[in-house]
């Protein structure tokens, strides 16, 4: 019954979701205010409705109704219930609804925040928020429904995956997910002002904060993937250029490009056209990632044969999309016209640049991982593009964008004073000079482009403290009066800082961990020491231990440092009980300098266990990095002008649109 | 991360490839180690999904590794090594393929791009200022500009 409401209430969806489709659009085209008004409520209907087939079919997941198909196909009723919820949204229908949630939730809160727009803007968003929920409700209903009941009822569900029963693969998927359908705002938004014809900075005003919304969650879903790898996969790995990374990554670094080129057009009115494209390309890469890589195109093209309904239907919407939206750009883009013009060396070719580089970025990611299928297809050769192809070009890439971000920020709109600038560098430069020799010296006789590297790291970090010290002032005024400009900064500047400081430490962190990590591997009996780096492990004994659906070997291991200090490390292999499966759980001794990570394998012959040890060098900087990164994201998000432009009486909507206004005169 | 592989990957491989094996087999000189390592990280595992053989504890990862241990044993330069395995895989065992006709593309590619994006960039900034004529305010607007500038005097 439960699960007939569901369904019931996604068809309900889909029908709303049609109505705000279709008499907005009409509205804005004739001017009709009271058509232009059915936006509003039917996308705060079409939220609850899909709200309602969401909670019913987690509602089936928590009972354990096995008669229900995804359910018994991924569930199991020994489940802990933190997992049995995060099932929800672990297989493909599930985490279509969860889409379509989160796609009318956007809708809803446009519909809510955007009462400032100008109505036919407003109504041509959420006519065109709805366009791609009437796809995905479709696709759902005639492909896919989650809520399909089995004839027979089994006694007992096929289990989640244990490798998916981790808290940090609960919430991986739903940030990645808010990521790519926050970037269907920024799209919607994208193909109104297409249609309206006009691009103005108030319209990228009202695009930031969405694409920031967008990024802070792109970013935190694939940092919480990574950070699922690293612990849980056993191999030390935190990012393997996988397609499905890859399907993941690529819409962040156009997001990213976004951000950035979103900023220009705020504050030059220039750059209009490409910043629509890339708000279009962010999308598509959305899509790509959702759909492609669940239909298995990438990894296995045989998923493609073995459901050919879903597949063409996947290939149709896309296509329409991604198609529909260039092809209303090539009509209308000549439309937008360029306003305020700048010099060869200013703020505003700061940021083209790095768009340039990060555009070109995820081409690359694109066409690597694409290569494989193509040349499979049109040549008949089979190859691989994996890691070391994408860390060489990656990295290439790379060191003229993290220069550019290092010297950009210290320059001025429209021109910039490079002479200036080199000679209020020119120490931390020689810092970094410093530190990269330093560097040289301790890892003599490795490579040299992880020295390189950690120069350029360095250098960064230090050109953003330096662009935070010049903003306050500090040195030149009293120490009282920098810390009150610090506070008094506003918080879109912290949030640039942070966000810059956060790439910065991150960065420090990737060069460290992928260049001096080191790997031991021993098979040990009980008494038995083994020594990596600086570590010394005895492994003490090792016991078998019950989980709530799983049974463990737990080695019970002293670590030994250089100084004589010690402590217990406790990796665990598990066995599930619902599949015949094993998973590690690694024990991961966390410092500044580095992770001691540590995991124990099935008992080889005569009471002996395999023991695998990694050292990875300032690991944990790359998830600080990280975390700062969005923390400057969340910073940017709460500065007071994004809330002045949402609705706070009729006074503050009176200014903004006084300003919009300037700027059409 | 690769939680959506995760079917496949039970698909095309036995159970227990995330058990943890731990090689005998390691080479006593640990820059001769070093060496198999950077060479078993360019070398797929081909069973697995875009694993490399480091990094995998399926069968033929284990063998291929003794193999490339063997071999730098025999005192093999790093390229015999890769094309022996290319000789025995095709160029599929390398995880970054070979510059040729097929993957032209792939790596100019990307240069391509950046010349022809660096060359918009000039363009665009060099080019001389467009007369911008702003848009006429649509009637909606000119309404709500006459509010508020009625706003503004009161």
């Amino acid at each position: 019954m439960i699960a007939e409401l569901g369904h019931y209430m996604l068809v309900l969806a889909l029908g709303l979701a049609v109505l705000q489709a279709v008499f907005p659009m009409i509205g804005a085209a004739r001017q009709d205010g009271r058509m232009m008004m059915i936006g509003q409520p039917a996308a705060y209907g079409q939220f609850i409705f899909s709200l309602a087939a969401f909670a019913s079919l987690t509602y089936s997941y928590i009972v354990s109704d096995f008669s229900v198909a995804v359910v018994a196909r991924n569930s199991h009723s020994l489940k802990p219930m933190l997992y049995k919820i995060s099932g929800v949204w672990g297989n493909h229908e599930g985490s279509l609804l969860f889409w379509v949630v989160f796609l009318a939730l956007f809708g809803a809160l446009v519909a809510y925040f955007g009462r400032g727009l100008p109505k036919s803007l407003r109504a041509r968003v959420l006519s065109v928020q709805a366009m791609v929920g009437v796809g995905f409700y479709l696709f759902m209903l005639i492909t896919s429904n989650p809520f399909e009941r089995l004839p027979n009822v089994p006694f007992e569900g096929n289990g989640l995956n244990p490798l998916l029963q981790d808290p940090g693969l609960a919430f991986h998927p739903p940030f990645l997910y808010l990521g790519y359908v926050g970037l269907s705002v920024v799209f919607s938004f994208a193909i109104a002002a297409l249609i309206e014809g006009r691009v103005d900075p108030a319209w990228a005003r009202w695009v930031r904060p969405w694409t920031l919304l967008a990024w802070v969650f792109l970013t935190t879903g694939i940092v919480l993937g990574s950070w699922w790898a690293y612990y849980e996969l056993g191999w030390g790995g935190w990012w393997g250029w996988d397609p499905v990374e890859n399907a993941s990554f690529m819409p962040w670094l156009v997001a990213t490009a976004l951000l950035h080129s979103a900023i220009v057009v705020e504050k030059r009115d220039t750059l209009k056209s490409w910043t629509i494209l890339l708000a279009i390309i962010a999308f598509s890469f959305s899509l790509l990632g959702t759909f492609i890589v669940r239909s298995g195109i990438i990894t296995s093209v045989h998923a493609f044969a073995t459901d050919p309904e879903r597949g063409l239907f996947i290939l149709m919407f896309l296509a329409l999309v991604i198609g529909g939206s260039f092809l209303l750009f090539a009509l209308r883009s000549d439309k937008l016209q360029a306003g305020g013009l700048f010099a060869p060396i200013s703020r505003e070719s700061g940021l083209v640049i790095n768009n340039l580089f990060l555009s070109v970025a995820a081409a690359v990611v694109l066409y690597g991982t694409l290569h494989p299928l193509l040349s499979d297809a049109l040549f008949g050769v089979k190859s691989s593009v994996g890691a070391p192809f994408f860390n060489l070009v990656f990295g290439f890439l790379m060191i003229p964008l993290v220069m550019i971000m290092g010297l950009g920020v210290h320059f001025k709109w429209k021109r910039a004073d490079i002479k200036g600038i080199s000679q209020r560098l020119k120490a931390i430069t020689g810092l970094s000079l410093l530190a990269a020799l330093m560097t040289l010296y301790v890892t003599y006789g490795g490579d040299i482009m992880p020295v390189v590297w950690m120069g350029i790291g360095i250098w960064l970090l230090l050109s953003m403290l330096q662009e935070l010290s010049s903003r306050v002032k500090l040195g030149q005024v009293p120490l009282k009066d920098s810390l009150s400009r610090l506070k008094r900064q506003p918080r879109s500047s912290w949030g640039m800082s942070l966000g810059h400081l956060g790439f910065a430490i991150g960065l420090i962190g990737i060069v460290a961990t992928s260049s001096w990590s080191l790997e031991q591997q021993k098979v040990m009996r009980i008494g038995e020491s083994m020594t990596i780096g600086d570590y010394t492990l005895r492994l003490d004994d090792v016991i078998a231990v019950a989980g709530p659906n799983y049974s463990a070997v737990r080695g019970i291991i002293t670590v030994t440092g250089k100084d004589g200090a010690s402590f217990m490390a406790h990796p665990e292999s598990r066995t599930y009980i619902s599949s015949p499966m094993t998973t590690t759980e690694g024990a991961v001794e966390t410092t500044m300098a580095g992770d001691l990570f540590i995991v124990i394998g099935d008992a080889q012959t005569s009471g002996r266990w395999g023991v695998r040890v990694y050292y990875k060098p300032m690991q944990v900087w790359l998830w600080i990095g990280s975390t700062i990164m969005v923390i400057g994201g969340l910073f940017s998000l709460s500065d007071r002008r994004y809330r002045i432009g949402s609705p706070q009486g009729k006074k503050a909507a009176g200014k903004k649109n006084t300003r919009s206004a300037a700027h059409a005169i | 991360m690769r939680y959506l592989l995760v079917p496949f990957i039970l698909i095309a491989l036995s159970l227990n490839v995330f058990a943890i094996g731990v090689d005998k087999d390691r080479l006593h000189d640990p820059a001769q180690e070093a060496r198999a390592q950077q060479i078993m990280k360019q070398l797929r595992c081909l069973v697995c999904q875009n694993q490399s053989i480091v990094e995998s504890d399926a069968g033929l990862a284990v063998d291929l590794r003794r193999i490339v241990r063997e071999q730098i044993t025999a005192g093999q330069s790093d390229v015999q090594i890769l094309d022996f395995m290319t000789s025995r895989y095709g160029d599929w065992v390398l995880l970054k393929p070979p510059f040729k006709m097929a993957t032209a593309l792939l790596w100019l590619g990307p240069l391509f791009l950046l010349l022809v994006g660096g060359f918009l960039v000039f363009r665009y900034v060099r080019q001389t200022p467009v007369k911008a004529t702003p848009e006429p305010l649509s009637p909606e607007e000119e309404k709500r500009l006459k509010h508020i500038l009625r706003d503004n005097n009161k």
